[in-house]
């Protein structure tokens, strides 16, 4: 599939990268990766998590320098020492995570770095100035004047393009832009990203979602273990064929086969209510689990699912309301009870809250069960068969791992989140509160988290499942419902929606009482 | 299979190593610039005298200073263990100290009854002045490492207190008081039998202390319930990451109350050595600063029983080598010198060590997980 964008190259490419090859200790991050973007387009590069983009980026962008291999920015040959020299080449960069002072406006936070100066004092008049025309140039409309805080995720997307723009970049490079957004927020951006290239920008653009790529890139080139092992184009591939192309293998589906919901309600929440400070993050929200069921929850981030599951799992009071586990009341347990009654837990950021980094695999496999065998003996933490029961999971669950005795650091995040998962299946739970199972997990790890999850609800677990991966949600979730600002806003049934009825429901653009 | 566990255990031995070496070429340093030689410096460290009885004198004067230094590093390391910097040790010892010690005096009873209500005594004192700063932590957010400093000037203040006014005892010789003398019942036997087990002659004086023992006794009670037990990983836990620990179902308030009163319980033993084993009193002239070295200690010590036990004895070894440097012509603050750029050798060195380890981890980790794997896609 390695197909012809060598043979037809015109006389300068925006960016070509030739061989680069980047080794960290023991790891080759990337192996002689070969790509050429042309001015005015926009370039995809796809591969699963760990493939090695990031690092790529990271190279391009000046964070990083190449052990081997050459880079020219149109034409010329350049060598970045740090993100200052790529900036001065014209290359910017838009991170995941956004990198914005809250309490600046607008237009303060594009110049935070590269301020005017008139006089030595902050001459805002004249970036003003220049921000606007930017933002007429490009269709980028943002209200110079408006607090970042007070702005939506899409918005705050525009003001980090405007801040790259800003400082002169012509080609930008967009890590993961769409992760953070709900449909609606994807279809603006994309607009935006075609007047961009309209101007004679190029964008580069990395993602792991093969719809959006297909939809919006003009030429794609697929990562897979630290090395480019395709360009091709649009036209010539579909979603699936790019999708084996990344995993180098069959492609995974969430589709759950029959029902297996039964009518016994395990976890029943009623009318919770959960405050923060003066204000109400959860409202009366009433659902049940039934055994053998899984519950999904969309919603776009800090709408109330965090605290949620805080309230579940007894980390945070309830305001009112109450939840009950085989129809008995836990509001009042400790995380301890509920956990030892059957409650499991994977955590939606696991190295906050799911492990021990700097401990052992088989000290992480006790964390959650110190309480319970096989971990318990006594008063003891039983080692041995702590350790064995590791290896069991390390098995089972397929982590790879030299041992039990590596540090939970070591291991690629895929591994890690089964281990998790091979742990909160243990000691038979009744019910498992999953909070994005397969973020940040490659293709292989996540096919089998799925396939975990649905193994464990045929076998009768109630699962309830809180992610942003629609796909996941979809194909998982018996009942879909969807979270909005601390109220769950519909009942959808997952066999019937559409990712767009959905990203109504998530933005609050469709409004609907709970039935 | 357990390779990755002794790898990291030597790594880090052989990093405390470097770090002692380091710290002498630093003192080394400061002996010259002193006007000294290094190199007479060293000899009159390791000199402990002609004869045997010189050498057992020697050794006992350094065993008599690494017991409470011992016991104070094992108490530091308990808070650390979970983060939490109780630098009240020195409050907690000293009021534990004369609480015990006047306890002790005002008593009569069989000796081994004696002597364990004495060190209850110092415990239940040091594990209550420690609650203190638990409390307000848990249930005010009050930063444990201010309330313990402060916990610590009104300790000191008020055992200099008690020790002239309610607790002083009969006899006063010019400046000096202190509590009321122990009766023979409250005072521990010596442990120079460990000498003659080996044909060696009983240092002088009131000898080798035998609260050695219990110290030792201590630190492996320490190490099982840090190491095997519920309790030991739940503190281990909290230490290495507290939000998982709390979704663990661990009660981070229970924690931080039953770390810092164990902690204040442990600091609570530190003068008991010295009032059994020789004063027999608590007086004016107490050793001081056993609580703050005890942080220095603990950290030499890397939070590890063994550790500070060898820590404990570098230490003494040091703080011994105090009277030969002055005999060879060397200012003995050099001591000082040396145990601080120990201290901060260490610190540096621990972290470096530790970097290693993680890179040495996650590389194995990649070939291992390449190598066993039968098949598969991912990495």
């Amino acid at each position: 599939m390695s197909t012809s964008s060598e043979t037809l190259k015109p006389a300068r490419s925006a960016v070509e990268l030739e061989g680069i090859t980047k080794r960290f200790p023991g790891v080759v991050a990337n192996h002689d990766v070969r790509i050429t973007v042309e001015p005015g387009t926009v370039h995809a590069i796809v591969g699963e998590n760990g493939a090695g983009k990031s690092t790529l980026m990271k190279i391009l962008y000046g964070m990083q320098r190449p052990d081997e291999g050459r880079i020219r920015v149109n034409g010329e040959e350049v060598v970045f020492r740090t993100p200052g020299d790529a900036i001065r080449a014209g290359i910017g960069m838009v991170h995941q995570h956004f990198m914005l002072a809250d309490n600046l406006t607008v237009l303060e936070n594009v110049v935070l770095g590269a301020e005017p100066k008139k006089a030595g004092r902050l001459d805002l008049a004249t970036a003003r100035a220049r921000l606007a025309e930017l933002a007429e140039a490009h269709g980028l409309r943002v209200d110079p004047d408006r607090l970042v805080e007070d702005l939506g995720v899409g918005d705050r997307q525009r003001v980090e393009i405007l801040k790259v723009l800003y400082r002169g970049a012509r080609i930008l490079i967009l890590d993961e832009p769409t992760a953070v957004l709900v449909p609606q927020e994807v279809q603006e951006l994309f607009a935006n990203l075609r007047e961009l290239k309209a101007g004679g920008l190029t964008v580069i653009f990395i993602s792991h979602k093969l719809d959006e790529v297909l939809h919006i890139a003009d030429a794609i080139t697929v990562i897979r273990r630290g090395t480019t092992v395709a360009s091709v184009l649009p036209g010539d591939v579909t979603a699936r064929r790019l999708a084996e192309l990344m995993v180098g293998s069959e492609l995974p589906t969430p589709q759950t086969r029959e029902s297996t919901v039964t009518d016994r309600v395990v976890l029943g929440l009623h009318g919770v209510t959960v405050t923060g400070g003066d204000r109400t993050v959860l409202s009366e929200v009433t659902f049940p689990v039934r055994a053998g069921e899984v519950v999904g929850v969309a919603g776009v981030e800090g709408n109330g699912q965090t605290e949620l599951i805080a309230a579940i799992m007894g980390l945070r009071p309830l305001a009112a309301g109450r939840i009950t586990l085989a129809e008995e009341d836990v509001s009042t347990w400790s995380t301890r009870r509920r956990r030892e009654a059957g409650i499991a837990y994977v955590p939606e950021d696991r190295h906050r809250e799911g492990l021990l980094l700097e401990a052992p695999l088989w000290e992480n496999r006790v964390l959650g069960h110190q309480t319970r065998p096989p971990a318990r003996r006594g008063p003891w933490i039983d080692r041995a068969a702590s350790r064995k029961d590791t290896e069991r999971i390390v098995a089972e669950y397929d982590v790879r791992t030299p041992s039990v005795d590596t540090l939970a650091l070591a291991l690629s995040g895929g591994n890690q989140q089964k281990l998790i998962v091979g742990r909160e299946m243990s000691g038979d739970p009744k019910v498992l509160i999953a909070a994005h199972p397969t973020r940040g997990v490659d293709v292989g790890a996540q096919s089998a988290i799925w396939g975990h999850l649905r193994d464990a609800r045929a076998a009768g677990l109630a699962v309830l499942l809180v992610s942003a991966d629609l796909d996941e949600l979809i194909g998982l979730s018996d009942t879909l419902y969807v979270i909005y600002r601390g109220r769950f806003v519909a009942d959808l049934d997952p066999s019937q929606v559409t990712p767009e009825q959905l990203g109504g429901y998530m933005t609050g653009a469709i409004a609907k009482d709970q039935p | 299979m357990r390779s990755a566990a002794l790898q990291r255990a030597a790594l880090t031995l052989a990093g405390a190593v470097v770090a002692v070496l380091l710290a002498f070429v630093v003192s080394s340093a400061a002996i010259v610039i002193a006007g000294g030689s290094p190199v007479t410096a060293l000899q009159a460290m390791f000199d402990f005298g002609e004869t045997t009885v010189a050498v057992v004198n020697a050794v006992t004067q350094m065993l008599n200073r690494a017991t409470p230094l011992f016991i104070a590093g094992l108490a530091v390391a308990i808070g650390f263990r979970m983060n939490l910097f109780n630098i009240g040790v020195e409050g907690q010892y000293r009021i534990a100290a004369i609480v015990a010690a006047f306890v002790g005096g005002q008593l009569a009873l069989p000796a081994p009854i004696h002597l364990t209500v004495i060190i209850l005594v110092a415990m239940v004192t040091g594990g209550l002045y420690a609650l203190v700063p638990a409390m307000l932590k848990v249930y005010r957010g009050v930063n444990e490492v201010i309330s313990t400093i402060m916990l610590n000037f009104i300790a000191l203040s008020m055992a200099a207190y008690l020790v002239r006014g309610p607790f002083a005892g009969g006899q006063e010789e010019g400046l000096t008081t202190s509590t009321p003398p122990l009766p023979p019942s409250g005072q521990f036997p010596n442990a120079n039998f460990l000498f003659q087990m080996f044909g060696l002659p009983a240092p002088r004086g009131t000898g080798l202390w035998g609260f050695l023992l219990v110290a030792v006794l201590v630190g492996v009670v320490i190490w099982v319930l840090l190491e095997r037990t519920r309790f030991g990983f739940e503190i281990r836990a909290s230490g290495l990451n507290g939000p998982a620990a709390l979704a663990s179902g661990v009660n981070p308030r229970q924690m931080v109350i039953s770390a810092m009163v164990l902690s204040g319980a442990v600091a609570g033993l530190i003068g008991l050595p010295e009032i059994l084993g020789r004063t027999y009193s608590y007086g004016t002239g107490f050793t001081p600063q056993l609580g703050f070295l005890g942080i220095a200690v603990a950290l030499l010590g890397r939070n590890k029983p063994l550790g500070i036990a060898l820590a404990a004895l570098l230490f003494a070894f040091l703080d011994r080598a105090a009277t030969p440097l002055q005999f060879a012509d060397i200012p003995p603050s050099v001591v000082s010198i040396i145990q601080g750029a120990i201290v901060l050798m260490v610190v540096i060195a621990g972290e470096v060590t530790r970097r290693i380890a993680l890179r040495q981890e996650e590389r194995r980790a990649a070939a291992g997980a390449a190598a066993p794997a039968p098949a598969g896609v991912n990495a």
